[in-house]
């Protein structure tokens, strides 16, 4: 039984590292495809695997759907052969990637996915930690993402990577500012005197099943949304990487698997703020707005409630995708003018209105 | 089990700090201090202080050090190596310094008037007004409440320190711009 219990939580970390790694391998596809669709191109569409891919209809569709694109670029990654530069500081420059991709990873620990209904009736959350500071530990994880970019533009010991890296790191640290701000009224409301969440991102989702937070905090919404993409350094925001200025910024001087990581990083960041997003402003697995939970009580709502919730992220992925192929990359001077003159004067702003709302709420109901 | 991750952790803590301190490369140092400070949010966790481990990771090793490594590689420090030992005074200084921490870790931890032993303290309760109090646990809550309640002079002064010490980096940056 003891043992039980210690190995019960590593298989779940285990499942969870391999969906997530399954996640970040196919929103590359999902990249791919939706970018070439938008560009009136077919994208992906003849990588074919042995014995499934030549089922007669089934392997033509889903070839054509390019389904087995990302077994072979993984492979490609791996089976490369491995370059590493003579002028480069050969420490900190293996220890970079893995530096970007583990934050990340570490973030979806507190991360709840959906809802099951434990014996005594009572509603749990889906999650490997259900801590009561889960916001806290994205906000702290996810910060140190960016020494994996810091040391990859300087252990390149080149003059682009170095650029980019320095750009990527301004921006990151500015953005989570406006980032912090924001979410700080949608805490202020969820966790109201009375409730027995504090900052844990269940209690987030709990308190949305009358009314999702992107209809009641449309201003934090949108600017917790523009500091995602900063902070996952995504296409209007891409600093680190601008390959018309910086031939590819941060990650120029790698090759092969080592790319592979950083670029993993960059969807496992995307797929995170995808998440995190919809727990915090779509609520959560909640069915919608003013329908909170029509799941039934028994594993196959658990299942239901998962499902939805990973529909919803899906839509966020291909919502970052989106942006992406549409929008042209900013200039580095707007993107900080954005940051530190529009953004976070907007997020404080709209906390001191929160604040004397609220303050107001409580002095008109106590009496 | 909680034994043998605590002294994991504090050998971390320990080793990282030394390499820290030793290290002649300046990045190596910042990078040693890293570690360090995880490792000591580590410990918390392990204190069940959950709240101050996230606090220690997001804003030391999350913002602090960021702006440290950043200055590091922007000078690139590595260029001008440390001096080891070679002033006189230098050597002087560390051997006196040592002799002094010397003394007091000998006075602290042993002889007639060492530290008492440590035990367990009894948790102070929060104040409780208008029947609203929330009792002491590791919760976020209840920091938060402590802070406003029974800490809010600590609190007040903190903030006022820190306002005045973020007037002076904006006083001090804006003077540097005006001779240029």
């Amino acid at each position: 039984m003891d043992i039980l219990a210690m190995l019960l939580p590593i298989a779940f970390s285990l499942t969870m590292i391999s969906v997530f790694m399954g996640l970040c391998s196919y929103s590359v596809l999902a990249e791919r495809k939706v970018s070439s669709w938008i560009q009136g191109r077919v994208g992906p569409n003849r990588t074919r695997i042995p014995l499934v891919g030549h089922i007669p209809i089934l392997g033509n569709l889903l070839t054509g759907l390019g389904i087995f694109q990302p077994a072979a670029d993984g492979l490609k990654f791996l089976f490369k052969e491995e370059i590493i530069p003579g002028h480069v500081k050969v420490g900190y420059y293996y220890l970079a990637p893995i530096i970007a991709l583990a934050p990340a990873l570490t973030t979806m620990v507190v991360l709840p996915f959906g809802r099951y209904v434990d014996p005594a009736g009572v509603v749990q959350p889906l999650v490997l930690a259900n801590i009561d500071v889960g916001i806290l530990f994205i906000l702290g994880v996810s910060s140190l993402g960016v020494y994996g970019i810091v040391l990859a533009g300087w252990s390149s010991n080149s003059k682009y990577p170095f650029l980019g890296a320095i750009r990527s790191s301004a921006q990151m640290i500015s953005y989570e500012l406006a980032m912090g701000l924001a979410i700080l009224p949608v805490f202020m409301w969820s966790s109201a005197p009375g409730s027995e969440y504090g900052l844990s991102l269940f209690g987030v989702v709990q308190s949305q099943q009358s009314l999702w937070l992107i209809i009641w905090q449309p201003l934090s919404a949108l600017i917790f949304l523009v500091a995602v993409f900063a902070e996952t350094n995504r296409l209007p925001f891409d600093m680190a990487e601008s390959e018309t200025d910086l031939v590819g910024g941060f990650h120029t001087e790698y090759g092969c698997f080592k790319f592979g990581l950083f670029f993993v990083a960059e969807y496992a960041h995307v797929i995170m703020g995808s998440a995190l997003f919809v727990c915090l402003f779509l609520g959560g697995w909640n069915f919608l707005p003013g329908i909170a939970d029509p799941w039934s009580d028994n594993v196959f709502g658990t299942v239901l409630s998962v499902l939805w919730f990973m529909s919803k992220v899906f839509f966020m992925i291909f919502f970052f995708i989106w942006v992406r192929w549409t929008l042209p990359r900013f200039r580095y001077d707007q993107v900080m003018s954005l940051g530190w003159k529009i953004l976070l004067p907007l997020a404080i702003g709209n906390l001191v209105f929160n604040t004397l709302i609220i303050a107001a709420y409580d002095h008109f109901t106590r009496n | 089990m909680l034994d043998i991750l605590f002294y994991v952790f504090a050998a971390i803590v320990l080793v990282s700090a030394l390499l820290m301190v030793v290290s002649p490369n300046a990045v190596n140092g910042a990078m040693c201090m890293i570690v360090s400070f995880v490792g000591t949010a580590a410990l918390f966790v392990l204190l069940e202080a959950y709240f101050l481990a996230i606090l220690q990771v997001l804003v030391y090793a999350g913002a602090v050090m960021v702006l440290f490594l950043f200055i590091i590689m922007l000078l690139d420090v590595d260029k001008s190596e440390g001096s080891y030992f070679k002033d006189k005074l230098t050597l002087g200084a560390a051997i006196i310094g040592f002799a002094l921490v010397a003394i007091l870790v000998c006075s602290a931890f042993a002889g007639a008037n060492h530290l008492p032993e440590p035990g367990l303290m009894p948790v102070l309760e929060n104040p409780t007004g208008e029947g609203v109090g929330i009792p002491f646990t590791t919760s976020s809550k209840s920091f938060g409440y402590s802070l406003f309640s029974k800490y809010m002079l600590p609190f007040q002064v903190t903030g006022f320190l820190l306002l005045a010490a973020m007037i002076g980096v904006i006083v001090v940056s804006k003077k540097h711009e005006e001779n240029s």
